[in-house]
């Protein structure tokens, strides 16, 4: 089987600009797949680029292991939900998740049947003949789903369409999503600047930065096992410190820190002399840890609660906060205590410093 | 003369009335919704507007225009016999234009009538063409042109109106005319061997008609289709709709007001147009303003004058509701 969507080096620029460089990606058939990045990374140029609003200025778009040279939105098999849904004002809802099918010259008694079909799917039978305006949030995103649905498409493609939603309902429609792609099994492409909505419904995440898709893999690997010193701050909070290679042994790394010498594994085989940074996540720190660990001390700046985790703000001796979480039950220090946050090497990373950054 | 007053302040008071009731019944039935007058504009510049509004429309437009209205009703006297026992309310005007006698009612005044029917076909044609001329490119302004491009293309379109209308019609006449640039450049291509009667065929009327109002589409046509969401036409065009299926389904439901009142404007001002008939119009072709305006000035008959204007304004505005009805558009809604 073909995969459903193969990027070989597509490039999009605009003017000067380069929105998309060199990206290449194959998505699986059936992939539940995600491009997280911060607005203006290029990911809605890229997800333009697959539906097929865009040209790629440089390489190749397959959808289905055709190439789509040439081919516009109204003729891929892909379906756009966008970030503001689009719905038509004038049509009702019948008539919106009927649009695709009307244009396609589906006869009417067909069409109508297909549309009960899916407005049961998406939980709506009571309201197809209501106008758009009359639903609520939760229930315009289920039709833009259902309108989307309805042409069958091979790859469905989201633009962040829940960020328009309140906690609650965003939290509720992440399941639903996800509960919607199983069901119906096709290839669905995630855009969103929200980690906690690409790590809890994606397959694979594609973390894009600057034009650049910087790490692919499945949420495990890019929040546990980033590759980019990029990937590991902008996926979930990470403390950094920069430093030299002072010693490499085995998989794990020294680096020579204005704090002192700090352990951390050294995934991306860095050699002895080169300026590193080592993240260090604030859930793997320990109030108080004794020998044996790399850490951190220094003057307690903040502490906030939050019931079942406690965020504590370390200032060292540079003048750089520390974060660190921990768990409830555990005695809090006060503010302006001293204190020493302490890791494993196990739990230090060291990355090498990205290129342009070196002063 | 005490019934006159009556009329003359009594009728603005049942406008008014009627336009409240209007718009109490849109309200009522949900076509019209959103917070109410006084709440968007707050006290002050609400009654401001109100004021300013109301007596620009009832002494500048509706009294003026009721005067007329009570002049066609009333025989053509000389000025000594104005209000004597000899000035009684009389049909006679109107029996005029249908019978081409105060008199009699056994022929028709098939020249007015005729001439009538024409100016109404001909301003519908004009509407027409003007909504196929501006349709697109209102639609290449509102949708699709850069910020650069769009200023350019307001500047070319407003620049042309600084000159007189009545000179831009003569304009058009140089140009058509059996001795003109146009003709000239047929026949010094070989195109033709004499030269056409563009203006005899009423082409340059048809020219000058719909250039002279093509704003008044134009704008309303814009604002209409700017407010249309991109992404709209994004999403009709993914799910994949031909570009003819997104502009009948998508463009024009969401630009139907803003059609409406451009059409509403270039109709009734055609209708009503006099410079470009009097200086446009073919020796064959007898438009009704020009004719109206020769009972004024040329038969010196106000009161028959008055009723022929009547004639065309009740026309235009019955047509334009019926219209507004086919396409079930409130009154309300064309002024969004």
């Amino acid at each position: 089987m073909a995969a459903a969507v193969e990027l070989e080096g597509v490039n999009v620029t605009f003017g000067d600009f380069v929105a998309v460089r060199d990206a290449n990606l194959t998505i699986e058939p059936g992939e539940f797949f995600s491009f997280l990045g911060p607005s203006g990374c290029g990911k809605t140029t890229l997800l333009r680029t697959i539906s097929g609003f865009i040209e790629p200025t440089r390489g190749q778009v397959k959808i289905g292991g055709q190439d789509m040279k040439g081919i516009g939105p109204n003729k891929r098999p892909t379906a756009l939900i966008f970030q503001n849904l689009a719905l038509f004002p004038m049509m009702t809802v019948a008539e919106n998740i009927g649009y695709g099918l009307r244009v396609r010259g589906v006869p009417r008694h067909e069409r109508d049947e297909k549309v009960k079909t899916l407005l049961i799917q998406v939980a709506l039978s009571e309201h197809g003949h209501k106008k758009v305006s009359e639903l609520s949030g939760g229930q315009k995103q289920r039709v833009a789903i259902a309108r989307a649905l309805a042409v069958e498409p091979s790859v469905l493609l989201l633009d962040e369409p829940l960020s328009a939603l309140d906690l609650k309902l965003r939290q509720h429609m992440r399941a639903e999503l996800r509960a919607i792609q199983k069901r119906v099994g096709i290839t669905f492409i995630y855009i969103t600047h929200d980690q906690g909505e690409a790590l809890t419904m994606s397959d694979r995440i594609a973390v894009m930065n600057a034009g650049v898709i910087e790490q692919v893999g499945d949420g495990r690997a890019v929040y546990a096992e980033p590759r980019t010193p990029f990937v590991a701050s902008f996926v979930g909070e990470n403390n950094r410190i920069r430093g030299r290679v002072s010693a490499v042994e085995d998989g794990f790394a020294t680096l020579d820190t204005p704090l002192g010498a700090l352990k951390g594994r050294n995934p991306v085989a860095l050699s002895v002399g080169q300026e590193a940074l080592l993240f260090v996540r604030p859930e793997v720190l320990r109030l108080h840890a004794n020998g044996g660990t790399s850490g951190f001390a220094g003057e307690t700046l903040d502490v906030a609660y939050e019931g079942s985790v406690s965020h504590i703000t370390l200032r060292v001796k540079t003048g750089q906060k520390v974060t660190a979480s921990v768990g409830g039950g555990v005695p809090l220090p006060a503010a302006g205590e001293e204190l020493h946050l302490g890791f494993t090497p196990e739990d230090g990373l060291l990355l090498a410093l990205p290129e342009g950054h070196g002063r | 003369m005490n019934g006159s007053l009556a009329f003359i302040f009594g009728l603005p008071l049942a406008v008014v009335v009627l336009f409240f009731a209007l718009s109490a019944y849109e309200r009522r039935r949900g076509i019209a919704t959103g917070p109410g007058f006084f709440q968007r504009n707050g006290l002050a510049v609400g009654l401001y507007l109100v004021l300013a509004v109301g007596f620009w429309a009832f002494f500048i437009i509706l009294l003026p225009q009721l005067a007329m209205v009570d002049m066609s009703f009333r025989p053509k006297l000389p000025p000594a016999q104005m209000g004597g026992p000899k000035d009684l309310y009389t049909l006679e005007n109107y029996r005029y234009f249908l019978f081409g006698s105060t008199t009699s009612t056994a022929e028709w005044n098939w020249l007015h009538i005729k001439a009538f029917f024409l100016t109404i076909g001909v301003s519908i044609l004009i509407t027409l063409i003007n909504f196929a001329i501006c349709y697109p490119l209102a639609f290449h302004m509102a949708q699709s042109a850069s910020a650069a491009r769009l200023r350019v293309l307001l500047l070319l379109l407003i620049l042309p109106y600084w000159v007189n209308e009545i000179l831009r019609a003569f304009a058009f006449r140089v140009l058509l005319s059996s001795g003109g640039i146009i003709n000239q450049l047929l026949m010094g291509s070989g195109l033709t061997h004499e030269p056409i009667d563009f203006l005899g065929a009423d082409v340059g009327l048809y020219m000058g008609l719909s250039y002279a109002y093509l704003l008044m589409m134009i704008f309303p046509l814009y604002n209409a289709i700017e407010s249309l969401d991109r992404n709209q036409v994004e999403a009709a065009r993914d799910l994949g709709a031909p570009w003819w299926h997104i502009h009948a389904f998508i463009v024009l439901p969401h630009a139907k007001p803003g059609i409406a009142s451009g059409c509403t404007l270039v109709f009734m001002l055609t209708a009503g147009a006099l410079a470009a008939p009097l200086v446009l119009g073919g020796p064959r072709t007898l438009w009704f303003t020009p004719i109206v305006y020769d009972r004024f000035y040329q038969a010196f008959n106000w009161p028959q004058g008055a009723a022929y204007a009547f004639i065309l304004l009740v026309s235009c505005i019955l047509f334009v509701l019926v219209v507004l009805k086919a396409f079930r558009l409130s009154l309300g809604e064309i002024t969004r």
